[in-house]
């Protein structure tokens, strides 16, 4: 089995060295976790493990023996697989199809269809995935997307095999699906290279940790570390208090939604927030927080039920109007849905208020300029200029800006869907500040997230939903991850459970 | 590796003269290729620089370039229009007759053909926003509608246009009315993009249209106001064919829809939205119309033209994707 090393390597971009005299050494049969905040040259040293950028100073070596590994083919040659956080697979083709996605076992031009489905049966079988090889790619979910693009490297003879952020789209179940994987795999001495912003993940799955933070090498330690220690080694310093949530009296209810109903969705929702209050909305993928979230604030519309912000009734599917009544919304996917990503900062901050403060059809492009210039320094926004594209940002400064749009318009009910998703530990404290600075100014804030710490460290209560309906509301302070679990569970019948085995 | 990237785009911090003329040159890859151009032709063939020659080119861009100008609204917001060219001649063909065989006054008959190009436009607009046809079949729809109906109108033969209309061709203190019009209309365009609502809207939704949907700006609206100023410009630029030719022709503008796009595409706009400028599509329509004219004066044969327009578009947008890499690494 092959043992993979990397000495002492740099990499030089013009200026910058974004990784500097890193040694990682992944040992066949162990999980090699790497771990660091964006932008600490985690990709970049897993870009020289797979050939696609050469180290500039260092060697690589495999077996003991020094390597250049010259392309992603050579890679190959070598036994090293990338499963990349984005997959590589045509959706419209069958498993199979993928599996053989450039070699397709060929007879003088024709597809050998028989020969394809035998291998691609085995391949499936060696990692336990029962699907039917002609199944398109498409229909199977991420994780058994995902499962098919590890087959396909094992399917390529790879001894080593690099997880890059394997678990960013997966629900709880899909990981430890993913992870009893990957222990089968070690026990065939398959070596693993792990990278996950999940800090609970390491120690189920890992067998050593390397920290890296602005390309340096920090340090190796086992993965039975406390995450307090990894968080340490990672951001530099010790993060006090991961959730500053600041609890307020509560003032007046801000936003009242009465007995929401959307068939097969949403199942009479109501609730309340205060002014000065954060209210958690908690429950498993698919459980319909977003739904609720989209539809209080008017991207999606309900058949029954009403939405009040600050007294006043709001008509249905009616953007425009829930942001003039003080609505504003932190979307799941910033870069799909929060951002336009080739546009400047200033002008994503802009985005919200452009057409309300507008005269005679006319963009106050000076005011707003001053003003968007204004937000992002309160907001800390790391950048060069306000003229940057918002895309060149790091995931958290990304967030900021999305924030910043809704500051600008001096929002009074701020919804957050996911609010630190793919965001680093330090740029996320940051975050909850934000989210502080809101409640400090009178604001109210509702906040669906299945990152459970965060729910129960940033609300001042808990909503738990589960199918489409609210199973429970409990006080942060008193509530625990297995009081939310059990309420998130809760309305699952017996066909359902039966259904997941 | 985002944060790195910054650092990377960013690191030059100071830039020199000559770094700034470097990125001014590959910033205006369409504007240095034209200025060179202009310069080589005037070697090879002197007769190009005459004021009589120079008049010539702007009335040949002029009509292109206002649809592009139309179009550019269109493809900021993502989108496409491929029925500018049959706006523009069923518009112009309503103008001619209603003036004709109604005996509308002549005033009267120009502002039908305006709202007769909002309203086709209006069609493409509301078959992208409400049916969600991609823009590509709305338009191709209303291309094949818009130049049908100006057969029918006409049964197929030219009608001849009132003298108000004729000046829209003719010449005011000596300058072509049609090269007035292409810079009345630039500059309009020029006003709506950059400083209505309306005209950041575009850029907005051309960019990630769910982003500006959850920012409160209304994607519908957007999408047909692109459709219904694409339309109008069109139906100016009706006017203008019909002003130079005394008559609105049946065939009228036939094929410009293609001009219009590669003007705008030549100018640095993206077809996947977002991204484009006036400036841009102006100089686009001038490159073509300076391209035409060169090879006439050198006397090469209309067939032979269509083949190298085709590769200057092929080259100036290649140059241009070549740039955007190298601005992104």
């Amino acid at each position: 089995m092959t043992q993979l090393s990397l000495v002492g390597v740099s990499k030089i971009f013009g200026n910058t060295k974004v990784v500097n005299n890193v040694s990682v050494t992944v040992e066949p049969g162990k999980v090699h976790v790497l771990l660091g905040e964006n932008g600490a040259g985690k990709s970049t040293v897993i870009k020289m493990m797979s050939g696609i950028y050469q180290p500039d100073e260092g060697h690589i070596e495999i077996d003991g023996k020094t390597v250049r590994i010259l392309g992603v083919e050579d890679a190959r040659k070598f036994g090293i697989a990338v499963i990349h956080q984005e997959l590589n697979l045509v959706p419209q083709l069958s498993i199979m199809e993928n599996l053989f996605l450039g070699m397709l076992p060929a007879q003088g031009g024709f597809v050998n269809y028989r020969a394809m489905e035998k291998k691609a049966k085995e391949a499936l079988k060696l990692i336990g995935l029962n699907e039917d090889v002609h199944t398109p790619m498409g229909e199977l979910g991420v994780a058994r997307q995902q499962m098919v693009e590890i087959a396909k490297a094992l399917m390529q003879n790879a001894s080593i095999l690099i997880l890059d952020e394997p678990t960013a789209a997966l629900t709880r179940k899909e990981c430890n699906q993913l992870f009893a994987i990957m222990d089968e795999l070690k026990a065939k001495g398959v070596g693993m290279v792990f990278i996950s912003h999940h800090l609970d993940e390491i120690s189920r799955v890992g067998d050593v940790v390397t920290v890296l933070r602005d390309g340096q090498y920090i340090d190796t330690v086992d993965a039975s570390a406390s995450e307090d220690e990894l968080v340490k080694l990672m951001v530099g310093r010790d993060i006090t208090n991961q959730f500053p949530h600041e609890h307020r009296e509560p003032g007046e209810v801000l936003l009242d939604v009465k007995d929401l109903n959307r068939e097969g969705e949403l199942n009479n929702i109501s609730l309340q927030v205060r002014a000065g209050e954060v209210i958690g909305l908690a429950g498993l993928v698919g459980a319909g927080r977003t739904e609720v979230i989209r539809a209080i604030f008017g991207a999606d519309s309900y058949d029954s039920g009403t939405v009040t912000v600050c007294g006043k009734q709001l008509p249905k599917h009616a953007i425009g109007k829930s942001i003039e009544a003080g609505l504003g919304l932190v979307p799941e996917d910033r870069r799909t849905q929060g951002l336009v990503l080739d546009a400047s900062v200033a002008e994503n901050l802009g985005l919200a208020t452009m057409i309300p403060t507008s005269k005679y059809g006319f963009a106050d492009l000076h005011g707003q300029s001053k003003r968007e210039i204004d937000t992002a320094k309160k907001l800390r926004i790391r950048m060069a200029n306000v003229n940057q594209t918002a895309g060149s940002l790091s995931g958290g400064n990304q967030q900021k800006i999305v924030f910043g749009k809704w500051s600008m318009a001096n929002v009074r009910v701020l919804l957050l869907d996911e609010p630190t998703r793919g965001v680093d530990v330090g740029a996320r404290v940051e975050i909850y500040e934000l989210i502080n600075e809101i409640t400090a100014n009178g604001g109210a804030v509702l906040m669906a997230s299945s990152d459970l710490p965060e729910v129960l460290g940033m609300s001042d209560k808990v909503l738990v939903m589960s199918e489409g309906r609210i199973t429970g509301c409990l006080p942060a302070n008193e509530a625990t991850q297995e009081s939310v679990m059990a309420l998130a569970v809760s309305h699952m019948d017996d066909d359902n459970n039966a259904e997941r085995n | 590796m985002t944060a790195q990237s910054v650092k990377l785009g960013y690191d030059t911090g100071e830039t020199t003269v000559a770094d700034r003329i470097k990125l001014f040159a590959s910033r205006n890859g369409a504007l240095i290729g034209l200025i060179i151009l202009c310069i080589a032709l005037s070697f090879v063939a002197p007769a190009f620089l005459s004021a009589p020659n120079l008049l010539n080119v702007g009335i040949q861009a002029a009509t292109v370039a206002i649809l592009a100008f139309g179009q550019t609204f269109v493809i900021v917001a993502a989108g496409i229009d491929l029925s500018v060219g049959a706006t523009a001649a069923v518009s112009s063909m309503l103008v001619a007759y209603t003036g004709a065989n109604m005996g509308l006054p002549a005033w009267l008959t120009i502002i039908v053909g305006l709202l007769a190009g909002a309203a086709f436009g209006a069609c493409s607009g509301m078959m992208n926003a409400f049916l969600r046809l991609p823009s590509f079949i709305a338009t191709l729809a209303m291309m094949s509608v818009a130049r049908g109906l100006t057969l029918v109108i006409s049964d197929g033969r030219p009608i001849s246009t009132s003298g108000m209309v004729n000046f829209f061709g003719g010449t005011l203190a000596g300058i072509p009315v049609p090269i007035i019009m292409m810079v009345i209309m630039g500059i309009v365009a020029s006003i709506i993009l950059n400083f209505t609502t309306i005209g950041r809207s575009m850029y907005a939704v051309g960019g990630n249209m769910e982003a500006s949907r959850l920012s409160g700006i209304s994607v519908h609206k957007t999408q047909i106001m692109v459709f219904v100023l694409s339309g109008i410009f069109a139906a100016v630029a009706g006017l203008v064919i019909a002003g130079r030719l005394h008559s609105a022709q049946p065939q009228a503008a036939d094929g410009y829809e293609m001009d219009a796009i590669a003007s705008v595409v030549i100018g640095g706009a993206s077809l996947s939205g977002g991204k484009g400028k006036i400036s841009g599509t102006f100089i686009g329509a001038i490159l073509l119309a300076v391209i035409r004219n060169g090879l006439n004066i050198m006397n090469v044969s209309s067939f032979w033209q269509k083949v190298v327009i085709g590769l200057v578009i092929a080259f100036a947008v290649s140059f241009d994707t070549l740039r955007r890499k190298v601005d992104t690494h």
